[in-house]
């Protein structure tokens, strides 16, 4: 039983010391204003006219328009195409970088990293730059250029979710499956493969949406030539089209979504998943 | 053996290409040509005139600046996020989790946009007047920073035995007391690695940088400009600047100076843990 003085010191406790959940009002508000606030508003302009008036004008036009269509195709193919190059020179890149047999310097994978932390449109300029050196210029090949630079920037992204993945592999799994006669080509697809797949999902993230929506990089190498979903967003608010450009803006969002869910899938798999990206 | 070779012949070959732009710019930045290819002699030219430059010092400065105070607020936010959500109940904990997952995988130009639109907002009915400023941009540095900040603090504290914090209690230390000898201590690499991953992402930061700027810092009443804005404005038209050339250089030597500095780290770490490991096995041995 406790006594009086020490629940009246309880009670006092409650009212004048702060608790330590309660250190993430901050935070907490700080999320209420200036995420799900500005996202409430695009949602409103997304679906309203330039009077405020509910409606579906947006929708509409999105859909109606040909060239709308056809940048969000492009947008997504472009994307596609750079998540599935990356994917291809960063996967076995990272497994040679993980694995023992194959490599013990630990430093590599920090070189590998460290691109990230000069200014990203300096490189793509130095990209640009270098391409025009060699002849492959917006003018002449937009669509490379621009593709070249995409997979410039996000190979870093794509190597070290797939390496923290690879570092996690069950060598003994491997080892077992080699001992019990399956060939290096069935030891891959039967225990390496499914094993990386968290990693593989979540390369994937960090590169498809990016990617999608990517301004500097499209509109620098090929010298306007290519508009992405991003660069139209960007010019629908310049030419004060709000709505338009609130509705290609919630696209983005619903894509957004998605890839959330898809998330949600992957870590259900692996609980780490989303710390280890980092 | 044979094998061995390939695969370190690869990731040498991929190594390289990353790197080539980036060290094509370094070969020429001891020449004054403007474009890369020409060669005009070797000199030191550009790195007077780059220190002579005020635009890009002042955008450099910017920069930085801009880079080391948002990564404090959204450390400090990130931080004290992390630690009350935790140690609120379920419901709460699950909604604060999920909202800090939309802008880590919400596109950039969305959430600069989003953004940008309540600034104008607020700035038509609320101020009347133009709100943005080093503010808003500051606002928006952190929007995307402390999202990265609070995932990296949240599996610090999983890992933490939660009766430290207790003990400390029971021995008479108060809440807050507890919280900064018992709690911070015990969190503090994910709130490093938070704050550097912040610092990164300032650094790196263009669209929403961009978009929600307006005057203040070291451009005074004009626009402010970091390296990203400044760049971007020079790559639309030509080539990049010479001048900044130079300024990849010495950039370049400040990140291999810091990879350096963490192998050397890395390198110590393990060869302390094998001799720790040594002596304790002689311990044990006897």
């Amino acid at each position: 039983m406790k006594s009086k003085t020490e629940r009246k010191r309880n009670r006092k406790a409650s009212i004048f010391h702060f608790r330590r959940r309660d250190l993430c009002i901050p935070y907490a508000l700080f999320l209420v204003l200036f995420v799900i606030i500005p996202i409430v508003i695009i949602l409103f302009y997304a679906f309203t006219d330039a009077n405020g008036n509910f409606s579906f004008n947006s929708l509409v036009s999105f859909f109606t328009t040909w060239s709308k269509i056809n940048v969000l195709i492009t947008s997504l193919f472009i994307a596609l195409q750079t998540t599935i190059i990356c994917l291809l020179i960063g996967y076995p890149l990272a497994y040679f970088l993980a694995s023992k047999k194959y490599n013990k310097n630990t430093v590599l994978i920090t070189l590998f990293i460290a691109p990230m932390w000069i200014n990203f449109v300096l490189r793509t300029g130095a990209t640009r730059d270098l391409l025009t050196w060699m002849g492959i210029n917006g003018g002449n090949y937009p669509y490379l250029a621009t593709l070249i630079g995409m997979v410039y920037n996000y190979l870093p992204f794509v190597i070290l979710p797939l390496y923290t993945a690879m570092l996690k592999l069950d060598q003994s799994q491997m080892e077992a499956a080699a001992d019990l006669g399956a060939n290096p080509w069935q030891v891959f697809t039967h225990s390496i493969l499914p094993q990386s797949v968290p990693g593989i999902m979540s390369a994937f993230l960090m590169t498809f949406m990016p990617t999608m929506s990517s301004y500097v990089i499209s509109d620098t190498l090929s010298e306007g030539k290519i508009t992405l979903f991003g660069n139209y967003i960007y010019l629908d608010f310049t030419n004060n089209a709000w709505n338009d450009g609130s509705f290609m803006a919630f696209i983005m969002l619903v894509l957004v979504g998605l890839s959330m869910l898809l998330n949600r899938g992957g870590e259900k798999t692996d609980e780490r998943g989303s710390s280890g990206l980092w | 053996m044979v094998k061995r070779i390939l695969a370190q012949c690869y990731i040498w070959v991929i190594l390289i290409l990353m790197y080539l732009p980036i060290l094509v710019l370094i070969a020429f930045s001891f020449t004054t040509a403007t474009n890369v290819g020409e060669w005009t002699g070797f000199s030191f030219d550009l790195y007077s005139a780059l220190f002579k430059n005020d635009e890009i010092m002042t955008a450099l400065g910017n920069t930085v600046l801009i880079a080391v105070i948002s990564a404090s607020v959204s450390t400090l936010l990130g931080t004290a996020g992390a630690i009350g959500s935790y140690y609120h109940n379920k419901r709460v904990r699950k909604t604060i989790d999920f909202v800090n997952q939309i802008p880590i995988v919400n596109a950039e130009i969305v959430i600069a946009l989003s953004l940008t639109v309540m600034f104008v907002f607020c700035g038509t009915y609320i101020f009347r007047g133009n709100i943005f400023s080093f503010w808003t941009l500051l606002i928006g540095h952190v929007v995307i920073s402390a999202p990265f900040v609070y995932t990296s603090v949240k599996p610090r504290l999983q890992q933490m035995d939660p009766s430290l914090y207790e003990a400390a209690i029971d021995l008479g230390a108060t809440p807050t007391r507890a919280l900064f000898k018992v709690t911070i201590p015990e969190i503090t690499p994910g709130i490093l690695s938070g704050f550097l991953l912040a610092i990164t992402l300032s650094l790196d930061d263009f669209i929403i940088t961009a978009f929600t700027r307006g005057s203040g810092l070291l451009s005074g009443a004009n626009t402010i400009e970091t390296l990203s804005t400044l760049v971007q404005a020079k790559i639309k038209k030509g080539p990049i600047p010479t001048e900044m050339r130079a300024l990849t250089t010495l950039i370049f030597v400040l990140v291999v100076l810091v990879v350096v500095a963490i192998s050397i780290y890395r390198w110590r770490r393990a060869k302390k843990a094998k001799t720790d490991n040594a002596a304790r096995a002689r311990k044990y041995a006897k």
